[in-house]
């Protein structure tokens, strides 16, 4: 078989992990980030900076160093404190850690789809009675929400291509199958080739999906 | 009856309003006239605490309004604000509904049927289903005025309902203000609409630079202004 073609090939039988623990990462993003974004909004200063700590820490170190941290650093620690430790599977660090650095970016996203969302709203639902739990349940989340969905998309797009630093914890997604063929083919070339094609096969179309959200949303607006 | 005494509000070192006092009886309709900027709508925003006055009570029914009683004060007195506010993620339906139902604990089939009614008295009950963006401006504002009639309120509160509208938009709101007082609703206006001040006001209240200037009925005000300020606001704006 060609070996571009080949490379191709083995380097989708690792999409569908990196699509995996993306996909998760956005879930546990989007759900862990509004609860930061929530935590940055409150009225205790205490609750404000620890959300703005997790926030800083997150976004100022590389994910590869949070995912080695996390899959060998912290099984270590519990080791040498007696506590025997062991990942049962090393996709479950990897899919925390994507979870918890999304989420540190989707806070931002999520808190800046809050500040857009109009005042007058606020105040027309506070004039009604309603509390401020109510209101941002009601009112506030649901708007910042669909302002903020192409940003999630983005999220998507920008975590498959991350996922990649995966491949140093041993989980087997894209450009670990890559990886691991060219050990063994010594096809170096195509190997690598092969993960950039896949890796553009899945960005390209979400990406294009994703501005053409974006537009058919600023016409709705509109 | 609505009663503000002693309204203060500061923003930044500018002396919004100064002081003033205001007594609205039960079915009684009180226009604010003034220039820009004169205070008349962060009075009216002190009244519902949008604007949470530095100074002053604000007594409805003789209960005074404060931050634990707050959220069932505001029940009491809707507010239509400039730029209608109506929540853009709701149906015109859901827009009415929304606070009877999650507020005041109203089953959801009361309020729908509730909302329908409001809807036919503000003659948009066609449009139920359709989104705000797909309103024109006084149809907006004449949902905002369903909305706020939903709470049942003991008073309403406008923000210059008409201020944000086409000019040939103005009359259907009006018209829709108008029914409401001849029925008998509690009324506080900010406007700069004359012709509605004039034929619809119990009283009016003239505000410049954060003070009432002057006061009286409609009559007293439009015709008789004492205070050589009212007349010359007046001149300029009839």
């Amino acid at each position: 078989m060609n070996p571009y073609l080949q490379g191709i090939i083995v380097a989708l039988k690792g999409a569908p992990m990196t699509i995996g623990v993306s996909l998760f990462a956005v879930a546990v993003g989007a759900l862990v980030g509004l609860c930061f974004a929530l935590m940055k909004k409150s009225e205790k200063k205490i609750v404000q900076i620890i959300a703005k700590i997790y926030i800083e820490v997150v976004r100022g170190t590389p994910m590869i160093v949070q995912a080695l941290i996390m899959a060998y650093g912290i099984p270590y620690l519990l080791q040498q404190s007696g506590i025997a430790f062991k990942w049962p599977h090393l996709i479950i660090p990897a899919m925390i850690v994507c979870g918890l650095n999304s989420a540190a970016y989707m806070a931002e996203v999520i808190r800046g789809g809050i500040q857009a969302v109009d005042p007058g709203q606020v105040e027309a639902a506070q004039s009604l009675g309603m509390s401020k739990r109510q209101i941002n349940r009601l009112i506030v989340l649901p708007q910042a929400f669909k302002i903020v969905i192409p940003s999630f998309g983005n999220e998507f797009v920008t975590l498959i291509k991350e996922t990649s630093v995966l491949s140093f914890v041993g989980v087997v997604e894209i450009l670990r199958s890559a990886q691991l063929w060219n050990a063994s083919s010594f096809e170096t070339f195509p190997a690598y080739i092969g993960a950039a094609i896949v890796y553009l096969m899945l960005t390209y179309p979400l990406s294009k999906g994703v501005s053409a959200l974006e537009k058919r949303m600023a016409k709705e607006a509109e | 009856m609505i009663k503000a005494t002693g309204i203060h509000k500061h923003f930044n070192g500018l002396h919004a309003v100064k002081g003033v006092d205001i007594t609205v009886q039960d079915g009684e309709v009180l226009c604010i006239i003034g220039p820009s900027g004169s205070g008349k709508s962060t009075l009216l925003r002190c009244l519902n605490m949008l604007e949470t006055p530095d100074e002053g009570i604000v007594e409805v029914d003789g209960v005074q309004v404060t931050q634990e009683n707050l959220r069932e004060m505001r029940t009491k007195m809707a507010m239509v604000f400039q730029n209608f506010n109506l929540f853009s993620h709701l149906s015109v339906l859901e827009n009415i509904t929304v606070a009877p139902v999650h507020v005041k604990g109203v089953s959801k089939e009361e309020a729908e049927e509730k909302a329908l009614k409001l809807l036919k008295l503000v003659g948009l009950e066609e449009k139920a289903g359709v989104y705000p963006r797909n309103l024109s401006g006084g149809q907006k504002q004449r949902v905002a005025i369903a909305r706020a009639l939903a709470m049942e309120p003991e008073i309403l509160l406008f923000d210059e309902p008409t201020s944000a509208l086409d000019p040939e938009m103005v009359g259907e709101v009006l018209d829709v203000m108008k029914d409401l007082a001849e029925e008998g609703m509690t009324m506080v206006v900010v406007t700069h609409e004359m012709g509605f001040a004039r034929e619809v006001a119990d009283d009016v209240i003239f505000m410049a630079d954060g003070c009432i200037v002057e006061s009286g009925t409609a009559q007293q005000i439009f015709d008789h202004p004492q205070q050589e300020r009212t007349q010359n606001f007046l001149k300029k704006v009839l």
